[in-house]
C-alpha cells in the first residue's frame, strides 16, 4: 500500500502545467518506476502526485525535417528500442536503455523519468551527454532549452523548475550525422540492475585517414553526475587509431575520472573497470565505423 | 508410481492462481499490524513515547517490550527435547528493550491499514543507551561489557569438539602439512514469499494462519512464548511461497498471537518487507574456518584439524548446531586415521544465523573442498585424482553418531559422470598454460549429506489414511509441501503401496494443527525419507484392513489369497470386488459397516548419507574480473528418485543457490551498527535469469537399503557443491586461489592486481 496524498491525473501537457502550478507540493509521476519506490522507502511518503501518464502529446519518436530527433519525454524505453528513427540514426540510445532494469520496468519507465530523477546511474545519461542533447521544458510561457550538460546540477537534482516539466529531448542532426556510439553497462547482474559504472563512447573516424576526428566520452556513475571526460576527449582528438590510442584512453580516463568509494564498489575498482570499458566502448565503435554488424 | 515423473499435484492449482497461499485467505476487516525495528545495534532503550502513535485515527494497539511476557523462549525449528539439557537455547523475548542487534523488535502497531501501522510508527519516540557494536565473531569471543546475553560472558553459545586418532602425531609422520583459512558470507534465503501471518481467537483459543514449513512446532512456541497451554494455540499452514529454512523457525507468529489476544481477538495481520525479511527474520551463518591437514608421499590424508567460528548473530536460533554439522561432515567421506575438529558459535551484533538449505554443510563444504584443491596443488596432484585416492569406498559409518551411515555411496559413480561430462582430462591439460586477459578453467568439488535428524535430535512422522465411498483414498500428513513437490511424492508413494492411480489419491495440502497428524515438518531433507516411511506404513495397514474386509464380503474364496491390485481385490489372480464396491459396502453395509482408515505415527531411528558432486567450467576475463559459467552440471547419489522431474528441478534450484553462493551473493553490514547495507533485492545480488547458465542434473540411482523406497536426501544437497566447484575453477583458469565467497567482482580485480595478472606489470603476462 502507497502512502499517496492526492492524486492528480493530467492529459495535456497544459493541465499539467496548470496542476502543479495549483499544487506546488506535488511530484510528478510517470512511469512510477522510480517514485513509487521512494514513496514505499519513506522517502516520498505521504507525497501528492500529478500524474502525467495519460499526455499522448509527450509520447513518440519523430526525425524532423532539419534532421534532428525529437523524443517526447513520456516515450518508454521499449518504444525508444524498437523505434525505426533511433535504430537508423542514434542506436546506441536504443542499446543503452535495454539495459534499464527488466521488461515490465523498460515497457513503464520513461526517458523523462530517467533524466528528471537526477541518478547518475541512469542508463540513458551517458548517451544523450555524448550525443549533446537538448532538453526542452513547459511552464506554461514558452518554456526553455537546456543542454543535457547543463541540466543536471547533482545528485537526484535537475535544472526542472517548479510548475515546469520537461516535454522533450533534441538530438541535433550535427551531433550524429557520422558518428557511431557504444555503451557499457559494467554491473553486477546482467539484468534488474543498476550500473557499477556506465560509459558511452560516440565517436566519428576518418576511415581513409585511419584518424579519430571526434570523441565524445561520459561515464555515469563516475562523479555525483553524468561525467564527460572533456580533457580525455581534446587528448585523443586527431589521433591515429592504433593500439596506443587505446592505451590512452584507458589511461587518461582513469586520471579523469573520480568515483566514489562505497560498500558498492571501491575507489580503485572503479577505476580499473572505468579505464577499460571506455577502452572496449571506443574499440567498439572503430568496429562500427568500419561497417560491424550491430549486435 | 515410484520412479515415474507424474504431473505435480498441485501444479494446475498454482498455474491458475487458485491455490490459496497465506495472504490470500486474510478475512475482510483485519487489522495490520507493523513492528517498530530499533535503530542501533547495541544497548538499551532508555524511554520510550507511544502517546502520539496511540492518538492517531485509525490506530487500535501499540504495544511495547513492557507489555509482553518477560520470560525467554526458543525458536528453532527442532523437536522439543524431553530433557532439558538438549532444550533449545531460550533466549528470546516477544519485544525487547535490550537492544541486540540493529532492527531488534521494540514495539508494533495494530491499525485499520497499513498506511496507519506505518504513520504511527514514524511518531513512536525511542532514547537509546548504546553499547559498542561487535559484529566479528573472533572479537565478539573475547566478551563484552556488558555480554550480549547475561548468561553468556564471552559471548560464546557454544563450543564442541571431536578427535579420532593423534592428529599431531600424523601431522608429524606427513610429508606435506598444508595450512589455509576460509570464509563463508552471510546470506539469505531469498524465498518469494516474505513470512507472512494473520491470527484471530475462536472461544478462548488463538488461531494463526502462517506461511512456515513446521506448523507443529510452531503451535509449541507460540504455547511458549505466551505461556499458555499448547492445546489453546491452532496453527494452519496453506501453501507458501517457499521457505529454504527461514521458515524452519518460528519468526513473528507469537507476537502476531499476543497482538490478537491484545485487540480482543480480532483477526491481525502481520506480513514483513523485503527489508525486514533480510535484517530480522534469518540468515546462513558466517564461518570462517583454519584448516590443517598432512599427507604422504603418495596423496594420502594422514591427519587433518578444523577449527570453525560462527556468527551467531544476536539470538541463538538454531545455534551451534550449524557449525556442529560441519563438524560432523569433517569426519566423513574421505578416509583419515587422524582427525580432530573443533567449532565455537559466537553471538554477536549481528542480524541471526539460523537454517538454511543444507544446514552448515555449503559452508564447510566450501572450507573442505577448496581446501582439498589446495593440497591438490601444494603436492602437484590432479584435484580429482587426489579426492579418488582419498575417498572411501563403499560402506562407511559415522564414528560418532549411530547408525549414520552410508548404507549406499555411489560417489565415485558420480565423480565419473562429472568428469566425462566437463571432459576433465582434456580440458585440465588443455587450460593448464594459458595467456592473454580470458582464461578458462574446470574445477570440481563434492560432498555428503545425512538424511534426517537422527540420533542428534527426534525423528517422528504421521499419516492418516480412509478410504472413501468411491474406492479412493484421503490422505492427511503433517509434513509439508513447500514448492518442493512433498505433496506429490507421498501421492505417489501412496498410490504405489495401495496399486492405485494417481487420480485416486487425495491429498490434504494445508496443515491444520487441530487435525493434522503429528510431524514436525519440512527440513533436512528428512520428510520422503521419514514422513515416507510413515506413508508406506500407513498405505500397509489400509491395504490389510482392505483385505482384511474383503474377506468378510468373500467367504468363498478361503482357499485362494486375496490382494489389492489396480482398485479390485483379487482372488488369486482373478478379479473378485472392486474397490469401490467395496468401500459401499464398508460405509452403508446394514450389517457390518466400519469405514476403513488407517493411522500411523512412527518413529525412525534410521539415518543414511546421500552424496554427489559439481564440476564447473567457468571463462574469466581477468581487467573486467568477471566471471561466466560456460558449463555446470551436478551429480547426485541420492538413491532411488521418486520422481526424476521433480529431481531434476529440485538440483536446478539448488544449483542456483549454489552459484549465488559463490559469485554474488552476501548481506554486507555496516561496520559501526551491524546494519545491513544491501539489504533489498536491488543491493543483495540474487542472481537472475540472464545470469544463471544452462545448468545440467545426473543421477546415480543406488537402491538405498534403508530409504522406505530406496530413496534418500535429495531436497537440500543440490545447493551444496556449486560454490567450491566454480571457485575451484578459477583456481584453475587464473592459478589464484580465492579463500572467501563470494568471488565479486571487486576481489578478483583486487586479487589479480596482486598477483600481476593485470595492472601496468600485468601487460607483459598478457
Amino acid at each position: 500500500m502507497y502512502d499517496i496524498e492526492n492524486y492528480y491525473n493530467a492529459e495535456t501537457i497544459k493541465e499539467a502545467v496548470t496542476l502543479l502550478k495549483e499544487h506546488p507540493e506535488a511530484r510528478i509521476i510517470s512511469g512510477g518506476s522510480d517514485v513509487l519506490i521512494k514513496i514505499r522507502e519513506g522517502k516520498l511518503a505521504g507525497t501528492s502526485l500529478v500524474c502525467i501518464r495519460d499526455i499522448k502529446e509527450l509520447k513518440g519518436i519523430i526525425k524532423m525535417d532539419s534532421g534532428d530527433i525529437y523524443i517526447g519525454a513520456g516515450t518508454t524505453f521499449s518504444h525508444i528500442t524498437s523505434d525505426p528513427v533511433i535504430q537508423e540514426n542514434i542506436p546506441v540510445l536504443g542499446e543503452a536503455v535495454d539495459q534499464v532494469g527488466g521488461p515490465q520496468i523498460r515497457n513503464i519507465g520513461t526517458i523523462g523519468g530517467n533524466i528528471c530523477n537526477g541518478a547518475v546511474s541512469a542508463d540513458s545519461a551517458p548517451a544523450l551527454f555524448s550525443l549533446n542533447a537538448m532538453i526542452r521544458t513547459a511552464d506554461g510561457s514558452g518554456g526553455r532549452t537546456v543542454p543535457i550538460h547543463d541540466f543536471y546540477l547533482g545528485p537526484g537534482k535537475v535544472d526542472v523548475k517548479p510548475g515546469e516539466l520537461v516535454t522533450h529531448i533534441l538530438i541535433p542532426e550535427k551531433e550524429y550525422t557520422g558518428y557511431h556510439g557504444h555503451y557499457i553497462k559494467y554491473s553486477m547482474r546482467r539484468a534488474m540492475d543498476i550500473a557499477t559504472l556506465g560509459c558511452c563512447v560516440v565517436s566519428r573516424i576518418n576511415p581513409s585517414a585511419n584518424i579519430l576526428e571526434d570523441i565524445r566520452i561520459t561515464f555515469g556513475v563516475a562523479a555525483p553526475v553524468p561525467l564527460r571526460c572533456v580533457k580525455t576527449e581534446e587528448a585523443l582528438k586527431g589521433s591515429p587509431v592504433n593500439e596506443k590510442l587505446y592505451q590512452a584512453i584507458e589511461d587518461k580516463v582513469r586520471e579523469e575520472i573520480h568515483p566514489r568509494d562505497s560498500w558498492r564498489a571501491s575507489r580503485e575498482f572503479r577505476l580499473q573497470i572505468g579505464g577499460e570499458i571506455a577502452r572496449r566502448a571506443l574499440e567498439r565503435t572503430v568496429e562500427l565505423a568500419a561497417g560491424g554488424e550491430r549486435k | 508410481m515410484i520412479g515415474k515423473s507424474v504431473p505435480r499435484v498441485d501444479a494446475y492449482e498454482k498455474v491458475t492462481g487458485r491455490a490459496k497461499f497465506t495472504d490470500d485467505m486474510v478475512p475482510p476487516g483485519c487489522l495490520v499490524a507493523k513492528v517498530y525495528h530499533a535503530a542501533i545495534g547495541n544497548g538499551i532503550v532508555k524511554s520510550i513515547d507511544t502517546s502520539e502513535a496511540e492518538a492517531l485515527e485509525g490506530v487500535v494497539k501499540v504495544v511495547t517490550f513492557k507489555d509482553v511476557p518477560d520470560h525467554c523462549y526458543p525458536t528453532p525449528g527442532h523437536p522439543w527435547s524431553v530433557e532439558p539439557a538438549h532444550q533449545d537455547v531460550a533466549d528470546r523475548n516477544i519485544l525487547t528493550g535490550r537492544i541486540r542487534y540493529y532492527g531488534d523488535d521494540i514495539a508494533a502497531v495494530v491499525a485499520e491499514d497499513e498506511r496507519t501501522a506505518v504513520r504511527a510508527l514514524k511518531l513512536i519516540k525511542v532514547e537509546y543507551e548504546e553499547y559498542p557494536v561487535e559484529i566479528h565473531p573472533r572479537k565478539s569471543m573475547y566478551g563484552s561489557h556488558p555480554p550480549i546475553h547475561f548468561d553468556k560472558k564471552d559471548n560464546v553459545l557454544n563450543r564442541t569438539n571431536f578427535f579420532i586418532g593423534n592428529v599431531d602425531e600424523g601431522l608429524e609422520q606427513s610429508d606435506t602439512v598444508v595450512k589455509r583459512s576460509y570464509k563463508t558470507s552471510m546470506v539469505q534465503h531469498c524465498h518469494l514469499e516474505n513470512p507472512v501471518s494473520f491470527a484471530y481467537m475462536e472461544k478462548d483459543r488463538i488461531v494463526v494462519v502462517t506461511s512456515t514449513q513446521i506448523p507443529h512446532i510452531v503451535r509449541r512456541v507460540i504455547g511458549q512464548a505466551l505461556g499458555i497451554p499448547w492445546g489453546r494455540v491452532r496453527v494452519i499452514k496453506p501453501y507458501i511461497g517457499g521457505g529454504f529454512g527461514n521458515k524452519q523457525d518460528v519468526l513473528y507468529e507469537p507476537l502476531n498471537a499476543f497482538l490478537t489476544m491484545q485487540v480482543g481477538g480480532r483477526p491481525v495481520k502481520l506480513e514483513l518487507t523485503r527489508e525486514e525479511t533480510f535484517c530480522n527474520t534469518r540468515t546462513r551463518h558466517a564461518i570462517e574456518y583454519d584448516l590443517t591437514a598432512g599427507v604422504d608421499k603418495e596423496g594420502r590424508l594422514l591427519a587433518k584439524d578444523m577449527e570453525a567460528y560462527s556468527n551467531q548473530g544476536a539470538y541463538a536460533s538454531h545455534g551451534h548446531a550449524i557449525a556442529a554439522n560441519g563438524l560432523t561432515a569433517w569426519r566423513l567421506q574421505y578416509a583419515c586415521p587422524n582427525i580432530r575438529g573443533e567449532a565455537y558459535t559466537i553471538y554477536t551484533n549481528t542480524p541471526v544465523g539460523g537454517a538454511m538449505r543444507a544446514y552448515g554443510i555449503p559452508e564447510a563444504a566450501f572450507a573442505i573442498e577448496c581446501f582439498m584443491d589446495d593440497i591438490a596443488a601444494e603436492i602437484h596432484m590432479d584435484p580429482l585424482e587426489f579426492r579418488r585416492k582419498n575417498l572411501i569406498r563403499g560402506y562407511y559409518e559415522d564414528a560418532y553418531l549411530k547408525p549414520i551411515a552410508a548404507n549406499s555411496n555411489g560417489i565415485f559413480q558420480c565423480l565419473e559422470k562429472g568428469a566425462e561430462y566437463i571432459r576433465w582430462e582434456e580440458k585440465r591439460k588443455e587450460y593448464a598454460a594459458q595467456t592473454g586477459n580470458i582464461r578458462r578453467g574446470v574445477g570440481v568439488a563434492l560432498f555428503c549429506y545425512k538424511t534426517g535428524v537422527w540420533p542428534i535430535s527426534l525423528e517422528i512422522a504421521g499419516a492418516r489414511m480412509s478410504l472413501n465411498q468411491d474406492g479412493s483414498v484421503q490422505l492427511q500428513l503433517g509434513a509439508t509441501e513447500i514448492g518442493q513437490g512433498a505433496d506429490t511424492v507421498f501421492t505417489q508413494m501412496a498410490a504405489e503401496t495401495l496399486h492405485l492411480e494417481m487420480k485416486d489419491i487425495h491429498i490434504v495440502t494445508v496443515q491444520d494443527t487441530d487435525v493434522t497428524p503429528f510431524d514436525t515438518g519440512a527440513y533436512a531433507s528428512r520428510q520422503s525419507f521419514i514422513t515416507g516411511t510413515a506413508v508406506k506404513q500407513c498405505a500397509e495397514q489400509l491395504r490389510d484392513k482392505i483385505l482384511a474386509y474383503a474377506k468378510t464380503l468373500l467367504p468363498k474364496e478361503e482357499t485362494r489369497e486375496l490382494s489389492l491390485d489396480h482398485g479390485w481385490i483379487l482372488a488369486g489372480d482373478e478379479e473378485a470386488i472392486s474397490l469401490g464396491a467395496l468401500a459401499q459396502e464398508c460405509y452403508y453395509s446394514l450389517t457390518n459397516s466400519s469405514v476403513i482408515t488407517a493411522e500411523v505415527s512412527t518413529q525412525v531411528k534410521k539415518n543414511t548419507i546421500a552424496t554427489g558432486c559439481c564440476f564447473a567450467e567457468v571463462e574469466v576475463d581477468l581487467k573486467l574480473g568477471q566471471i561466466k559459467i560456460l558449463h555446470i552440471i551436478n551429480v547426485h547419489d541420492s538413491g532411488r528418485l521418486l520422481n526424476p522431474q521433480l529431481a531434476e528441478m529440485q538440483v536446478h534450484g539448488g544449483m542456483s543457490m549454489g552459484m549465488g553462493y559463490g559469485l554474488s551473493e552476501q548481506l554486507i553490514l555496516d561496520e559501526k551498527t551491524g546494519r545491513p547495507l544491501n539489504g533489498n533485492l536491488l543491493d543483495y545480488k540474487l542472481m537472475t535469469a540472464l545470469d544463471t547458465p544452462d545448468m545440467e542434473a545426473e543421477f546415480v540411482e543406488l537402491n538405498d537399503p534403508v530409504g522406505p523406497y530406496g530413496n534418500k536426501a535429495l531436497g537440500e544437497p543440490p545447493a551444496i557443491p556449486g560454490a567450491p566447484a566454480i571457485r575451484n575453477a578459477v583456481l584453475h583458469a587464473t592459478g589464484v586461489a580465492f579463500n572467501e565467497i563470494p568471488l565479486t567482482p571487486q576481489r578478483l580485480i583486487k586479487a589479480f592486481t596482486e598477483a600481476g595478472l593485470i595492472g601496468k606489470e600485468g601487460e607483459q603476462h598478457v
